[in-house]
């Protein structure tokens, strides 16, 4: 099995969920930032994205995505960020938050932030579900002859 | 050869003034924006990702702007730009298994779990134009049907097949793929390198490679097994950490063939496969993909090479990039003028020659 279809660490659970959260979102549910000392300021990279032949075989090499990185101090707590796309302020905004997740005020980000990115995430994923369910093709059989 | 030539400074500069005004086009016409291309030219974005070799939408709409809608340009703008930025590591691979499928259909089964789900499909369309779209101030259709829905990963086609030791198998493995964006590709390639090569080559190229196989060139009898559409987390590991996180989601679509095999020198009768992997929703692209990536495989399943071009690793992969291919198209346009100089002496002087041997001859 990959390493993130075993159970996840809550600290795994979030930085994902940093990670794929709008940007613009994340701003709105987080608009101040504490200080903090930065370690790696916020940097593009890409990340080559591997897939398995036939889903299931050997890692091949499907193409890049865009990601961006930073680590950062908040106090004594040190945070990390990978986040996809471009946004210097999200990966820096997601590496604060990683920090304070860490800390005595994690209960106040946990409902500040993860838990309605989590909720909105879940609906989006729903809705999304939910139009595909209804392409779903029901069959039916004629009846030909009958048994009577 | 060409050479290096001065001058046309100012030809250039005025030729590259009149290429953004035009790529503007008339001003009196609202201009389009980057946000306008990646939600409404989804599917243009999803091609140049794919063969741009870099998922990022918002890059791939402002290069399709940038390229005037030539998505072979865009393409190029994506290779470029991706040249530039540092590279941050490898994922996991990803587990289209575990994918939040928004299309899944099986040409094999009519029943199997999962369902036959449609998504949003140009199938079962009447491909009629649509003249209400042309009207300005489209009322934005309705949100579509819903149906409950199970949160249950959909088990692929294949492993049903697996069962029964009915299809050949891909066995998990995690060696590090060779990369053809760090070392040049060297033939003969693997299937991971074959695969990474067809995955980013140019959509026309690959769709006629395959239709030609379709047509009997290398014919590999091929059922779409199963197409699915829709996202996977893309998860890395972090070496400043010790495991591995999500770092985001990415839309792909898959393609699985089986193939009828009746067995050769080596193997026994089973069904076969061929693979498609493609980056957004890319549904043509990653049937062609699977169909040319098992035509590919004749070599390690024991088949005959009967000639077919498809079968021919050199011709496919040497020739599927369409920017290595623009590249060396579109140089033979720019200055040969030394080259021709020779070219045109030579003439003048074989005629000369072959005119002086026929006055001779008479």
């Amino acid at each position: 099995m990959s390493e993130h279809s075993l159970p996840q660490t809550p600290r795994q659970i979030w930085m994902g969920l940093l990670a794929r959260a709008p940007a613009a979102r994340l701003a709105e549910l987080c608009p101040d930032l504490p200080p903090h000392e930065v370690l790696r300021a916020p940097e593009v990279g890409a990340v080559m994205v591997e897939g398995r032949i036939g889903g299931t075989g050997q890692p091949f090499n499907l193409g890049e995505m865009t990601v961006t990185r930073c680590a950062l101090r908040v106090g004594s707590l040190v945070g990390h960020a990978y986040v996809q796309g471009r946004d210097k302020d999200h990966a820096r905004r997601a590496a604060v938050l990683d920090a304070l997740l860490q800390g005595d005020q994690a209960a106040r980000y946990r409902r500040q932030v993860l838990d309605v990115l989590q909720a909105e995430e879940t609906t989006a994923r729903a809705t999304r579900a939910a139009k595909a369910a209804a392409t779903k093709v029901e069959f039916f059989t004629l009846v030909r002859g009958d048994d009577q | 050869m060409y050479v290096a030539v001065k001058g046309g400074e100012r030809a250039i500069e005025n030729a590259h003034a009149w290429l953004a005004e035009e790529r503007r086009g008339d001003p009196g016409i609202a201009e389009m924006s980057i946000a306008q291309i990646r939600a409404q030219l989804a599917l243009a974005v999803n091609r140049v990702m794919a063969e741009g070799s870099l998922y990022d939408p918002d890059l791939a709409a402002l290069a399709i702007k940038q390229a005037r809608g030539d998505l072979i340009e865009a393409v190029f703008l994506i290779r470029a730009y991706r040249t530039t930025l540092p590279r941050l590591g490898s994922s996991c691979p990803i587990e289209t298994a575990q994918m939040a499928v928004i299309r899944r259909i099986s040409a094999t089964y009519k029943d199997l779990p999962g369902g036959q789900v449609l998504g949003p499909t140009f199938d079962y369309t009447h491909r009629l134009l649509d003249f209400k779209l042309a009207a300005e101030g489209e009322m934005p259709p309705p949100p579509a049907p819903t149906a409950p829905a199970s949160c249950e990963d959909v088990p692929h086609v294949t492993a049903m097949l697996n069962r029964d030791g009915m299809i050949q198998t891909e066995l998990r493995g995690t060696a590090t793929p060779p990369d053809l964006t760090r070392t040049p590709m060297e033939l003969p390639a693997n299937r991971a390198l074959r695969l990474q090569a067809i995955t980013r080559g140019d959509e026309g190229f690959i769709l006629s490679m395959a239709y030609s196989t379709q047509r009997g060139y290398g014919r590999t009898h091929a059922f779409v097994g199963e197409l699915r559409i829709g996202t996977v987390a893309v998860a890395m590991e972090i070496a400043e950490l010790g495991f591995a996180v999500d770092i985001g989601a990415i839309e792909v679509t898959e393609c699985e063939t089986v193939n009828q095999f009746t067995g050769s020198k080596t193997e026994p009768p089973q069904f076969t496969r061929g693979y498609g992997l493609v980056f957004g929703q890319t549904e043509r692209k990653a049937i062609a993909m699977s169909l040319v990536d098992r035509a590919l495989r004749w070599r390690e399943l024991g088949e005959d090479f009967v000639g077919a071009p498809a079968q021919d690793e050199e011709f496919v992969l040497m020739h599927a990039d369409n920017v290595q291919a623009t590249g060396f198209l579109e140089h033979i346009k720019l200055p040969h003028y030394v080259d021709f100089q020779a070219e045109l002496e030579l003439v003048r002087r074989l005629r000369a020659e072959a005119l002086a041997t026929q006055e001779a001859a008479e």
